[in-house]
C-alpha cells in the first residue's frame, strides 16, 4: 500500500492510485484468467463463448463453475441460477460500499456497479477504511478498469494459447496474500478481529458446501459475530447502543 | 450447445450478476436498510476477505490435509506477520511467495 498517495488531490491522481493498488492483485488474477480460458476450451466451449463469459458475466469463480457445468451438459437455466448463487456475496459488497458512493449521480453508480468484483471491492474498501474518501469514484474506476481489462486479455490469451504459466510457480497464492495486506488495516478492534477470525474458521469448516455458499454463510456468521462483540463491548462500557 | 443456449447463459448470467452488484448501489436505497444492518456493514470486508484467505492457506484441494506442516500455511503465516508489522502489500507478496517456493522445495511433498 503506497502511503504517499493517501491525500490523492486530483481525479487523475485517484484514478492512478486505483490502478496502482490493483497491480499486486493482477499477479494472481492474470494466471487465473489464462487458466479460465484454457479450461473453458478444454470443456468444449467455443472461444467466443468463453470470451463472452468474461465480457458479460465478468465474475471469475462463477465463470469457472459455469464452464464446468457446461462441460457436464447442464441446462442453460440451471447454469444461470448457479451463477446467481455463486455471486450472492456481491450483495454484501454493494451494501458495504453504498454509504460512501450514495452521493454520486447514477451515471457514476451504474457503471461502477459493473466493476464491483472481489478484487475491486478489496482495494476500494481498504482505501475507504484508511479514511480516504476523496474522488472515490475515480479510484474505483481506475482499480476496476485495470482488473476488467486484465481479465479480458488474459481470458483471450488462455483461449488462444492455453495456460502457459507453470503451475509450480503457484502465482494463484498472490491473491490471498494481497487480500491479507488489504484486510489487515481494518482489523483495528476486537469486533473486527472476531468477525475476521470466525468468518475464516467457518469458511474452512463450510468449504464442502457447493457454489461458494460456504463463503456466503461464513461471511454472514462473521458479520453477526462482529455485531455481537460490538454490542457486548458497549454493554460492558455502559454505553447505550 | 446452440446459439440459444449461449444467449441464455451469457445474457442470463450477466443479468443475475449485474443485479447483485447494482442491488444496494442503485436499485435499493441504502437508507432503506434498518440502522442495525447499516452498522453491521463495517464487518463485511474483514469477514469476506478472511473467508477468502483462510481456506487458501489451510485446505489442499478443498480438504483439510493430514498434517499442518503445509507450505501454504507456513508461508501464509509468515506473510501475515510481515503485513501486520510493515503494512506493505508488495513486501507481503514477496515474503509469502519466496517462502512458499523455498518451503515447497524443502518440505516433503
Amino acid at each position: 500500500m503506497s502511503s504517499d498517495h493517501v491525500a490523492a488531490p486530483t481525479r487523475a491522481g485517484a484514478f492512478v492510485e486505483g490502478i496502482g493498488d490493483q497491480l499486486p492483485i493482477l499477479l494472481g488474477v492474470i494466471p487465473f484468467g489464462l487458466i479460465f480460458g484454457a479450461l473453458a476450451v478444454s470443456q468444449g466451449i467455443p472461444g467466443w463463448a468463453a470470451q463472452g463469459l468474461s465480457l458479460f458475466v465478468f465474475a471469475g469463480s462463477a465463470q469457472f463453475v459455469a464452464a464446468e457445468l457446461v462441460g457436464a451438459g447442464a441446462p442453460a437455466l440451471m447454469i444461470v441460477f448457479t451463477i446467481l448463487v455463486v455471486n450472492l456475496r456481491h450483495l454484501l459488497y454493494s451494501a458495504s460500499l453504498a454509504p460512501s458512493l450514495r452521493h454520486l449521480p447514477s451515471r457514476w453508480r451504474v457503471p461502477l456497479a459493473w466493476l464491483l468484483t472481489d478484487e475491486a471491492f478489496a482495494t476500494t474498501s481498504a482505501r475507504l477504511n484508511r479514511g480516504v474518501q476523496v474522488h472515490a469514484e475515480w479510484y474505483m474506476l481506475g482499480t476496476g478498469l485495470t482488473l476488467w481489462s486484465s481479465w479480458q486479455v488474459s481470458t483471450a490469451v488462455g483461449v488462444l494459447l492455453g495456460a502457459q504459466v507453470p503451475a509450480g510457480w503457484s502465482l494463484d497464492f498472490a491473491l490471498p496474500l494481497t487480500f491479507m495486506a488489504l484486510v489487515a488495516p481494518s482489523l483495528v478492534d476486537r469486533p473486527a478481529l472476531g468477525a475476521a477470525a470466525s468468518a475464516g474458521v467457518c469458511a474452512v469448516v463450510l468449504a464442502w458446501l457447493p457454489f461458494k455458499l460456504g463463503l456466503v454463510l461464513a461471511s454472514l456468521i462473521g458479520i453477526a459475530v462482529g455485531v455481537g462483540l460490538e454490542r457486548f463491548r458497549k454493554t460492558v462500557a455502559g454505553v447505550p447502543s | 450447445m446452440t446459439l440459444g443456449f449461449w444467449a441464455i447463459v451469457l445474457l442470463g448470467g450477466m443479468a443475475v450478476t449485474y443485479t447483485t452488484r447494482l442491488s444496494f448501489l442503485v436499485l435499493i436505497g441504502h437508507d432503506r436498510l434498518p440502522p442495525q444492518i447499516r452498522r453491521s456493514l463495517r464487518f463485511v470486508a474483514p469477514s469476506v476477505l478472511a473467508g477468502l484467505i483462510v481456506p487458501e492457506l489451510l485446505l489442499a484441494d478443498g480438504h483439510m490435509p493430514a498434517t499442518l506442516l503445509q507450505p501454504r500455511l507456513i508461508a501464509g503465516l509468515l506473510a501475515a506477520a510481515v503485513t501486520w508489522r510493515f503494512r506493505n502489500t508488495w513486501l507481503t507478496i514477496a515474503v509469502g511467495m519466496i517462502s512458499l517456493w523455498l518451503l515447497g522445495a524443502l518440505l516433503p511433498a
